[in-house]
């Protein structure tokens, strides 16, 4: 059964065609990867599902909805997490309050409740906090708990990142490039991550990833775009074969 | 050497640390309720104003600290919740009714205010609110009927439990108005600092786009800031009323809210204790001058010497100090100091290195 729907998607930017007519699905349970080269529009596909850019023309679906009934900021009550290519973290403050932030989608209490702090506010704190720390635990973030994301290596960065999506408790995860500018060990954590985030956690995995090493261990099913267009799809052993694939590489480098 | 160990959730989300910070706090509070014991009268007044200051600090700190949205027209708030207030005590209403009252329109107000300027970002949104603040001044004359225009109004003493409270007849009662007020604003703030709406506040100022995605809805966020943030003004402008006595058009300029946004980046902007510490700097900047202007007069001869707009250009150079040299205003130079007692003898120089970095407000995107 698919979770996401890509029906005929085009989205312009002036004369740039950054997504062009794309169609695919991904399937619940599954993880699914975007490859391609720069300017590809994987991103671009991203921002579409977090409802950042209006599509030209096309139908997006997820879990039964129509997506594109949605604003930005209710992408997230459906199940939809993401992280960023480009670290977007809340840098002024702690780890601990990025993940917290995860939770919002969560919110039952109102802002004058807040503002006394009333039990029900506590308790759904204490909920919220619980979560938290079991991220903090799988993700082995304790050291890191109570700094400033301002002073944090790249590397940590990017998996408090992947903690906040997951605090948000998503039915389907978005990585936009999770493995870029770690060092092999922070990659080979990566794909252990993954893996238990799929299998354990039950979570749909949609990623964008340049290094084809996790690629062809975490994922499934390989999509590679270029120029906004379907180039091929398969597994990542099919995909990585493929003449139209090799050459819009080979093309690349050349 | 100072080590936290945390045991309980609820530990986490306690308005004070543990119970060092507890007792600390409490005493300050103490020390507070026995300043009147402890001070004359007239540096009782000025500790009052420094009260009324640092309300104000606290609802923009709430805004332009927290949420980063830059405000240069929040004196404009301030004459309202004057205005309102002494209004309202006019026409009969009890204080205890009219104050909070003053607030609530001045909220509502702020609120719809941020309906066009959420539009606006950064260093647009600081012109607009400054057109704002410039604005309030003919509003005030136009509505002569209510507002006095040019030759003002007189804001009441207040009445409550049977006794007259006001600056000059009784300082210590007024002194005591302006603490209870800022002690229930303060907590509020920090229940909201530890809510998710102050989660999302931040998340609003650090990254729009990741808020979004994590389902705060920016618009909503911005515009509760707006309110809650023109509702403590409010408060602010009220007692600011009551302080001065007698007020018009000129008493809320422009300068007002210049000043007002100096004070908290010097304070430290995106911390409650900025706005304290902003609130001390601008209350007894004038005194210390005053002081070392005679110094200065003996020393050259003369009499106390008279240098116009002295204030307003010392206060500037030590804001642009400040943003030179410690872009976290007071606050950060001040948990430097903490850390380097807490740590004693373990600090490392630059330690706090890759942390001088901008908060977006300061950039003013
Ligand atoms: N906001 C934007 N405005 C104009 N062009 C854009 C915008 N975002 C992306 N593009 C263009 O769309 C194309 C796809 O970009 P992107 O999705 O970021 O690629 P990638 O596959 O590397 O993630 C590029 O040509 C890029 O320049
Ligand atoms: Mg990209």
């Amino acid at each position: 059964m698919s979770l996401l729907e890509f029906e005929n998607v085009t989205l312009r930017f002036g004369g740039v065609i950054a997504v062009n007519d794309l169609s695919f699905s991904v399937k619940k349970g599954e993880v699914f990867a975007l490859v391609g080269p720069n300017g590809a529009g994987k991103s671009t596909a991203f921002n579409l599902i977090s409802r950042f850019y209006q599509p030209t023309a096309g139908q997006i679906h997820f879990d039964g909805h129509d997506l594109l009934s949605h604003k930005a900021s209710d992408v997230a009550a459906l199940g939809i997490a993401r992280t960023f290519q480009n670290n977007e973290l809340f840098d002024h403050s702690t780890v601990l309050q990025n993940l917290l932030i995860g939770r919002h989608r969560h919110r039952k209490t109102n802002f004058l409740a807040e503002i006394f702090f009333t039990p029900s506010v506590r308790k759904a704190e204490i909920q919220n906090r619980e979560m938290v720390e079991e991220i903090i635990e799988f993700l082995d973030l304790q050291p890191y708990r109570d700094k400033m994301i301002a002073g944090l290596p790249y590397g940590v960065r990017k998996v408090v990142e992947l903690g906040r999506a997951l605090a948000t408790g998503p039915k389907m995860l978005m990585l936009d490039e999770p493995a870029s500018g770690l060092s092999v060990e922070e990659t080979t954590d990566m794909r252990w991550w993954i893996d238990d985030i799929r299998r354990q956690m039950g979570i749909t995995v949609l990623m964008v990833e340049h290094d084809m090493g996790l690629v062809s261990n975490v994922s499934d099913r390989v999509l590679a775009l270029a120029d906004g267009s379907k180039l091929a799809q398969g597994t990542p052993a099919e995909v990585q074969t493929d003449p139209a694939v090799l050459k819009a590489y080979l093309g690349e480098v050349a | 050497m100072r080590v936290h160990f945390k045991t309980s959730y609820n530990q986490d989300i306690r308005l004070f640390e543990d119970k060092w910070t507890l007792f600390v706090y409490s005493l300050l509070i103490i020390l507070s309720f026995l300043m009147p014991y402890i001070l004359d009268v007239f540096y009782l007044g000025e500790m009052t104003n420094v009260l009324i200051w640092a309300i104000a600090g606290l609802g923009l700190m709430l805004l332009t600290g927290h949420t980063g949205q830059a405000s240069l027209g929040h004196a404009a708030f301030l004459a309202l919740g004057c205005y309102s207030y002494a209004i309202l005590v006019q026409k009969g209403v009890p204080f205890l009714i009219a104050f909070p009252l003053s607030s609530v329109i001045t909220g509502v107000v702020g609120m719809i205010v941020a309906i066009p300027a959420l539009r606006l970002r950064g260093i647009y949104l600081a012109i607009a609110t400054l057109a704002m603040s410039i604005l309030v001044d003919d509003v005030i004359v136009l509505a002569e009927p209510f507002t006095g225009g040019v030759s003002g109004i007189f804001s009441e003493p207040i009445f409550l439990f049977g006794m007259e409270i006001d600056r000059w007849g009784t300082p210590i009662a007024f002194y005591y108005v302006a603490l209870v007020t800022i002690i229930i604003v303060t907590f509020g703030y920090a229940n909201i600092m530890r809510s998710p709406l102050g989660r999302s506040f931040v998340a609003v100022r650090d990254s729009e786009v990741s808020a979004q995605a994590m389902g705060v809805n920016i618009a909503r966020t911005k515009m509760i800031s707006f309110g809650l943030s023109c509702a403590i003004t409010g408060l602010a402008g009220a007692l600011m009323g009551l302080f001065a006595g007698i007020f018009n058009n000129e008493t809320f300029s422009v300068v007002i809210s210049i000043q007002l946004l100096m004070m908290i980046v010097i304070g430290g902007l995106g911390s409650i204790h900025g706005a304290f510490f902003g609130a001390i700097i601008i209350g007894f900047l004038p005194q210390f001058l005053s002081i070392s202007k005679e110094y200065v007069g003996d020393f050259i001869g003369g009499s106390a010497v008279a240098i116009p707009g002295l204030e307003f250009g010392v206060f500037g150079m030590i804001l642009i100090a400040f943003i030179m040299f410690e872009p976290n205003g007071i606050y950060g130079r001040w948990v430097k100091i903490r850390t380097w007692f807490e740590l004693f003898p373990f600090y490392r120089k630059g330690m706090f290195k890759r942390q001088k970095s901008f908060l977006k407000t300061e950039r003013l995107q």
